[in-house]
C-alpha cells in the first residue's frame, strides 16, 4: 500500500519534470525569444538566485555553481550592471534580518568578485524578511525565501 | 478605601501640559489648566495607593457624563467621560462602574456630590465635571476627582483649550486620575508610531503611521512609495527616526512631525538601520552595515560627529540607551547565536546578559530603568516570545508568546508594553497571514489588540509631553 502511494508520487514528480523541460525548451526556441543578456535570460538560462541555510550566509555548493554561471554570463554581457539583494525567511526579527540579508548579499557579491566580476558593476541591498517570494509559513517556503537574488540594473 | 495623606495638591496641576505639537497640526495647541478648590472649603488632597504590588486589584471608579445640558456642551461632556472611562478600563487597573447602577449623575449640593448616593455603587472614586463649548472654537472643562468613602475632593482642575483638542483633554484628565489614585504617572496623553501595511505579502505597501495610544486619530505620514521600517520617537515627541528605502538606498531618516520634512541621517557607505534616540535627545545610535556584519555608531541629529561604538566584525544591532544615558543594550551574534549585551554608552566593555534558551533580540530599556524587554525565539520552542529581564540578566519573565511576536516598546511609565503579533500563512498563497499591534501589562496580564486600520508592525510608544 505504502509503496504504491510512493510510486504514484514519483510518477507525478517525473511528469512535472518533463513539463518543465518542455517549457524550457520552448523558451529557448524561436517561438518565444528571450533577449540574450536580459534579466529574463539570466532567470531562464543562468539562475538569478542562490539559497542559504537557516540563519547562515555561507554559500552552498549549489549556490557556488549558480554564481559560477552568473560570473560567466556577466563576462559575456560586460555592459550589464547588477544589484544583488539579500533576503531572509520570516523566522527572525526585522533588524537582525536586515543585517543577515546584507551578509548574504555580500557573500554572493564577494564570490562573483573573486570570479572576476568588477566590484563597480555590482551593488548590494538587503530586504531582510520583507520581500518573500514564497508566501507560505513552512520550511519549503522559508528555503525559497533565504536567498540572494541578482537582477540587471 | 483610598488613603489620603496630608493635603497637598492645589497648584501642582497648573499648566499640566504646556504646548506640545500635534502631528502636522497647523499650530501647536495649548492646554491651560487651573486648580479648582473643593466647593465649600476643604482643599485638594493627595491620594496614594501602594503600587509596589505587582498587580493591584482594579479600582472601582464611577465616571458619569460631564454635565453640559442638551446642546453641544452636553455632547462634549458625554464624549469626554467616554474617553476617560475607556482609557482607565483599558489599563486593567480600574473598573468603571456601569452607569445603570448610578442613583444620580453628577454633583449636587453646590457642586459637592451626594456621597450617600455613590457608596452603594461600590465605586471608591468618582469623577464629576462640567463641559462648556465657548465661542471662538474653544472649550472649558471643569473636572473634579472625589474619594467617595471620606467624601473628599482629591483633585479639581479646569482646562481651557481649542475644541479640536478635546480628546487630548480627556487623556490628560485620565492621566491625572491614574496618577492621583495609583501614585505613578499615567500614559494616556501619548501616541504610537508604527508601520502600517497593506497589499499581498510579496508586494506589501508599508507606510509610516501615527495614532493616539487608544488607536484614534490615525494618520499615515508617508505615501507608501518606499519601504519604511522601525520608527522611534524623539524624547520631545516632535520627530521620529526611522528607516526608509527611498531611492533604493536603505538608510535612517529623521521625520519632523511639525513640518513633515524628512532628512537622511548622516553619510555612511553601507545601509544604516535600527535607530534609537538617546534620552537627552541629542544623539542617535544605530547600526551601520560593514562587510559581513554591522557596527553600532552614535551620531548627532545633524549626522555629524559619528562615533563607532562597536567593531566586532559580527552583527551588532538594535542599540537602546538606558534611561540615564550611561549604558547601551544591543543584540549581537559575536558569540555565535544572537544574544543581548550591555556596554557603556561610549562603547567598550560589552557584557552578555541573556543566557536562556534560544536567540535574544530587540532589547528595549524600560523608562523606569529596572527592566529590559526583548524578543526571544529559537531554542527549544518554535514560538517567539516577548519577555523582560533585569539589566544584569536576572529575573527573566515571558509575557507573551506566539507564532511571531516581536519588537516590544514601553509606555512612558514602564507599566505597559506594546509589540506586534503575526499569524502564520496557512497555505502557499500566505492566506491567513495578519499582523497586529498588541499591548500587555508588564505583569503579563491584560493583553489587548490595538484597533489599527491596516495590518501593523514596529510600534514605538511616545514619551509623555515634557
Amino acid at each position: 500500500m505504502n509503496i504504491k502511494i510512493l510510486g504514484a508520487f514519483a510518477a507525478v514528480a517525473l511528469l512535472a519534470a518533463c513539463a518543465d523541460q518542455k517549457s524550457d525548451a520552448a523558451g529557448a526556441g524561436t517561438s518565444h525569444s528571450i533577449v540574450p543578456g536580459s534579466q529574463e535570460d539570466l532567470v531562464a538560462n543562468v539562475g538569478d538566485r542562490v539559497f542559504y541555510d537557516f540563519n547562515k550566509s555561507a554559500l552552498r555548493a549549489d549556490g557556488k555553481a549558480t554564481l559560477d554561471k552568473q560570473a560567466a554570463w556577466l563576462k559575456q554581457y560586460a555592459s550589464n550592471n547588477v544589484q544583488i539583494a539579500g533576503n531572509c525567511d520570516e523566522r527572525g526579527t526585522t533588524e537582525y534580518n536586515l543585517a543577515l540579508g546584507q551578509r548574504r548579499a555580500n557573500a554572493a557579491s564577494s564570490y562573483l568578485k573573486a570570479k572576476g566580476v568588477a566590484a563597480a558593476r555590482m551593488t548590494t541591498i538587503s530586504y531582510g524578511k520583507d520581500r518573500p517570494t514564497a508566501m507560505g509559513s513552512n520550511e519549503q517556503a522559508w528555503a525559497q525565501n533565504r536567498n540572494a537574488t541578482t537582477s540587471v540594473r | 478605601m483610598i488613603y489620603l495623606p496630608s493635603p497637598s495638591v492645589r497648584r501642582r496641576d497648573l499648566m499640566v501640559a504646556a504646548a506640545s505639537s500635534l502631528v502636522l497640526a497647523a499650530t501647536p495647541q495649548a492646554v491651560r489648566a487651573q486648580a479648582l478648590p473643593a466647593p465649600g472649603g476643604g482643599g485638594g488632597q493627595s491620594a496614594v495607593i501602594d503600587v509596589s504590588r505587582a498587580r493591584v486589584e482594579p479600582i472601582p471608579i464611577a465616571i458619569p457624563d460631564l454635565t453640559g445640558g442638551d446642546g453641544p456642551s452636553g455632547q462634549l461632556g458625554r464624549d469626554i467621560a467616554g474617553v476617560i472611562a475607556a482609557d482607565l478600563a483599558r489599563s486593567g487597573l480600574f473598573r468603571t462602574i456601569d452607569p445603570a447602577a448610578f442613583i444620580q449623575s453628577g454633583p449636587t449640593r453646590g457642586g459637592v456630590p451626594n456621597f450617600q448616593n455613590w457608596r452603594p455603587t461600590g465605586a471608591q472614586a468618582l469623577v464629576t465635571g462640567k463641559a462648556e463649548v465657548l465661542g471662538g472654537g474653544n472649550i472649558r472643562i471643569e473636572f473634579r476627582l472625589w474619594d467617595i468613602l471620606p467624601g473628599a475632593q482629591i483633585q479639581g482642575t479646569a482646562y481651557t483649550t481649542t475644541q479640536s483638542n478635546w480628546r487630548r483633554i480627556a487623556h490628560i484628565m485620565a492621566d491625572v486620575i491614574y496618577e492621583r489614585l495609583l501614585g505613578e504617572k499615567g500614559y494616556f496623553d501619548t501616541r504610537v508610531v508604527y508601520i502600517g501595511a497593506t497589499g499581498p505579502r510579496d508586494r506589501r505597501t508599508k507606510r509610516l503611521a501615527i495614532m493616539d495610544q487608544d488607536s484614534e486619530n490615525n494618520r499615515f505620514l508617508t505615501d507608501g512609495s518606499w519601504l519604511v521600517l522601525t520608527p522611534r520617537f524623539h524624547p520631545t515627541r516632535d520627530q521620529i527616526a526611522f528607516m526608509s528605502y527611498a531611492n533604493n538606498r536603505p538608510r535612517v531618516y529623521l521625520f519632523d512631525l511639525t513640518s513633515g520634512r524628512q532628512t537622511v541621517l548622516g553619510d555612511f557607505n553601507g545601509m544604516t538601520f535600527a535607530p534609537r534616540f538617546a534620552p537627552d535627545g541629542g544623539t542617535v545610535v544605530m547600526a551601520v552595515a560593514n562587510g559581513g556584519g554591522s557596527d553600532i555608531v552614535a551620531t548627532d541629529l545633524g549626522g555629524h560627529g559619528a562615533r563607532k561604538l562597536t567593531d566586532s566584525g559580527a552583527i551588532d544591532v538594535s542599540p537602546c540607551f538606558s534611561p540615564d544615558g550611561t549604558q547601551i543594550a544591543f543584540a549581537s551574534d559575536r558569540g555565535g547565536d544572537q544574544q543581548i549585551y550591555v556596554m557603556g554608552s561610549g562603547g567598550g566593555g560589552a557584557k552578555r546578559i541573556s543566557f536562556g534558551s534560544g536567540r535574544y533580540a530587540t532589547p528595549v530599556w524600560s523608562p523606569r530603568g529596572d527592566l529590559i524587554a526583548f524578543t526571544r525565539y529559537g531554542g527549544d520552542e518554535s514560538d517567539f516570545s516577548i519577555g523582560v529581564m533585569h539589566p544584569d540578566g536576572s529575573g527573566e519573565r515571558i509575557l507573551s508568546s506566539g507564532w511571531l511576536v516581536e519588537g516590544p516598546t514601553f509606555a512612558p511609565n514602564g507599566r505597559v508594553l506594546m509589540f506586534w503579533r503575526e499569524t502564520r500563512g496557512r497555505d502557499a498563497r500566505g492566506t491567513g497571514f495578519s499582523s497586529r499591534l498588541v499591548s500587555v501589562d508588564i505583569t503579563g496580564f491584560n493583553e489587548r489588540v490595538a484597533a489599527t486600520p491596516t495590518d501593523a508592525s514596529d510600534p514605538a510608544w511616545s514619551p509623555l509631553p515634557t
